[in-house]
């Protein structure tokens, strides 16, 4: 009784240390950018650096609100918003089907890994050109663009996690007379989405890189085309505000699938404690 | 129901390229409603007898049938206890118990509902939203005898399912199971290590030789049911015990 107890209050006080540790944890990275503001703020104030390279966090603040007003920063974010989204939703998809495929049939990766390991090693910058020939100068290159970027993670994760099934498992499954379908979702989606969802998080940061390199070989619209168009016009405040921008995108998005992997992932908190 | 194993052997392929023989042959026929209980020494090949039945295991030579059918993929009515427990770590007991119910479609609701009337019996009730994880060995495998329960198989196959309980816990729910049993006829058939408690449960007991193991003997238990824990004191218990242990000794000489 009193032995419970007193591992109860360690477990409590435990707990709150840990609390403590987690809330400046999550202050530090805050802190960082506060830091950042202020070199920046000194740098430019001193006018160290010319303006031209590094403008004064006013100007960047009045282009913001600029941009905002006349609503060519949200249409542009939103052009690259949705070849991100579509992108990923390509990329995603194909690089689970195929390998959730490789990872069933080892077969398989022989016959792929040629064509695979090709491309990854191929800076997608090289080949963003060729994929605007393809595909043509609107939106549609670019989603293609994404998408390829994102599949590889994608690929190499579900291969890895679906491989990494207990066999054990699957037998329980089997002894069920578990069809494919019931063997995929309740035991191989299930076993595989903490490595699932690790790799999607570096896809969806990954998708940004994409659909803006995407823009720049080839700017019609959207971030990568605000930069471009800005930078000629030696605007560099507007610059400083389309990169902040896809900064900002890319960490929501980020932050989006570490909360979806937060809430699907709560059996694993409560196992490690 | 029937099983019969005819001349079944399994062997698997070693490193070198050529086959280990891991059981048999053994032949053997269970009939309707027997308590089969199995003896033998460690990696004699009882996982995979039990295995064969459950139709994960495909034989080397031989054949098993359930009614004069070969069993040749996981059949209707037969569910197995692994000898490790097997739980679904991102389920909680509730949901591992129900995943038979799940697989076979059964609505929420229903299932819950049926898992629930399970948990006194399991002596898991306030765990019924504990992760795997939280669980003691035991507890884990008293999860997995749950999920075998829910399937209210006519051929429960029971790899080692008491063997990380206490001795009380045990004996509480060995009896439990013989409870359960009477209700219907089942076929159950047993691995254990526990001479004790083979005789109390069992039917029949069968010793096998270490690996590959072959039928060494096949002792009837004739003791009346309903069987009950004072019974291992009585004369005839112990006579069928010593007869057991005797075959046991001298296999492994
Ligand atoms: N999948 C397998 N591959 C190779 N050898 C195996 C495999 N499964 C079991 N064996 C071998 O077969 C023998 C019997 O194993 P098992 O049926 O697990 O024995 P028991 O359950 O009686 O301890 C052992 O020697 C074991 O090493
Ligand atoms: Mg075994």
């Amino acid at each position: 009784m009193q032995e419970s107890s007193r591992t109860a209050t360690a477990k409590i006080e435990k707990r709150s240390l840990s609390a403590r540790g987690n809330t400046l944890r999550r202050l530090s990275p805050l802190a960082t950018v506060l830091l950042l503001l202020l070199i920046w703020l000194w740098i430019s104030d001193r006018e160290i650096i010319s303006p031209i390279l590094v403008p004064p966090p006013a100007d960047v603040a009045a282009a913001f609100a600029d941009a905002l007003a006349d609503g060519s920063l949200a249409a542009h974010s939103f052009t690259t918003l949705g070849e991100m989204f579509y992108g990923l939703l390509l990329g995603v998809g194909i690089g689970l089907a195929i390998g959730y495929a490789i990872a069933k049939a080892p077969v398989l990766e022989h016959v792929l890994s040629p064509i695979i390991v090709a491309f990854q090693s191929t800076p997608i910058v090289a080949y963003a050109p060729l994929l605007i020939i393809w595909f043509g100068t609107g939106p549609a290159s670019k989603v293609v663009t994404t998408a390829v970027i994102v599949f590889f993670p994608t690929l190499v994760n579900t291969i890895a996690g679906v491989r990494a099934v207990s066999p054990n498992l699957l037998d329980v499954m089997r002894s069920l007379d578990a069809g494919r379908w019931q063997i995929f979702r309740l035991l191989e989606l299930p076993a595989a989405s903490p490595v699932l969802l690790a790799g999607l998080k570096t896809s969806s940061t990954l998708a940004v890189i994409g659909a803006v390199v995407g823009e720049f070989v080839n700017p019609q619209r959207g971030l990568g085309y605000l930069v471009t168009s800005a930078r000629n016009r030696y605007d560099t405040p507007l610059v400083y505000v389309s990169v902040l921008t896809m900064t900002a995108i890319a960490l929501s998005l980020y932050s989006l699938v570490a909360l979806v992997e937060w809430r699907c992932l709560s059996w694993r908190r409560r196992s490690l404690n | 129901m029937k099983l019969s194993l005819e001349n079944l052997a399994v062997a698997f392929s070693d490193p070198q390229g050529g086959l280990l023989p891991a059981l048999g042959p053994v032949s053997l026929a269970v009939g309707e409603d027997e308590f089969v209980c199995l003896i033998g020494p460690s990696g004699c090949g009882k996982t995979t007898l039990i295995r064969v039945l459950a139709g994960l295991q495909a034989p080397t030579s031989g054949i098993a049938l359930c009614d004069g059918v070969p069993i040749a993929r996981p059949m209707r009515g037969f569910a197995i206890m692994f000898q490790e427990a097997n739980l679904m770590p991102w389920r909680t007991v509730l949901d591992n118990i129900a995943l038979p119910l799940e697989v076979a479609g059964v609505p929420a609701a229903n299932r819950y509902k049926t898992v629930r009337a399970l948990l006194p019996l399991l002596q898991l009730e306030n765990f019924d939203q504990a992760y795997p994880a939280e669980l003691s060995g035991g507890m884990a495998q008293r999860v997995a005898l749950g999920r075998v329960m829910v399937q209210e198989p006519q051929v429960w196959l029971l790899d080692e399912p008491f063997g990380a309980l206490d001795a009380l816990t045990r004996e509480k729910l060995s009896l439990e199971l013989l409870q359960l049993r009477s209700r219907t006829t089942q076929i159950i058939i047993m691995v254990t290590h526990n001479i004790s408690e083979a005789v109390l449960l069992a039917d029949r007991v069968i010793v096998l030789s270490p690996r590959p193991g072959r039928l060494v003997a096949d002792v009837r238990v004739d003791l009346p049911r309903p069987r009950f824990p004072e019974m291992i004191y009585e004369r005839d218990f112990l006579r069928l015990a010593k007869r057991i242990r005797a075959s046991i000794d001298e296999i492994s000489g």
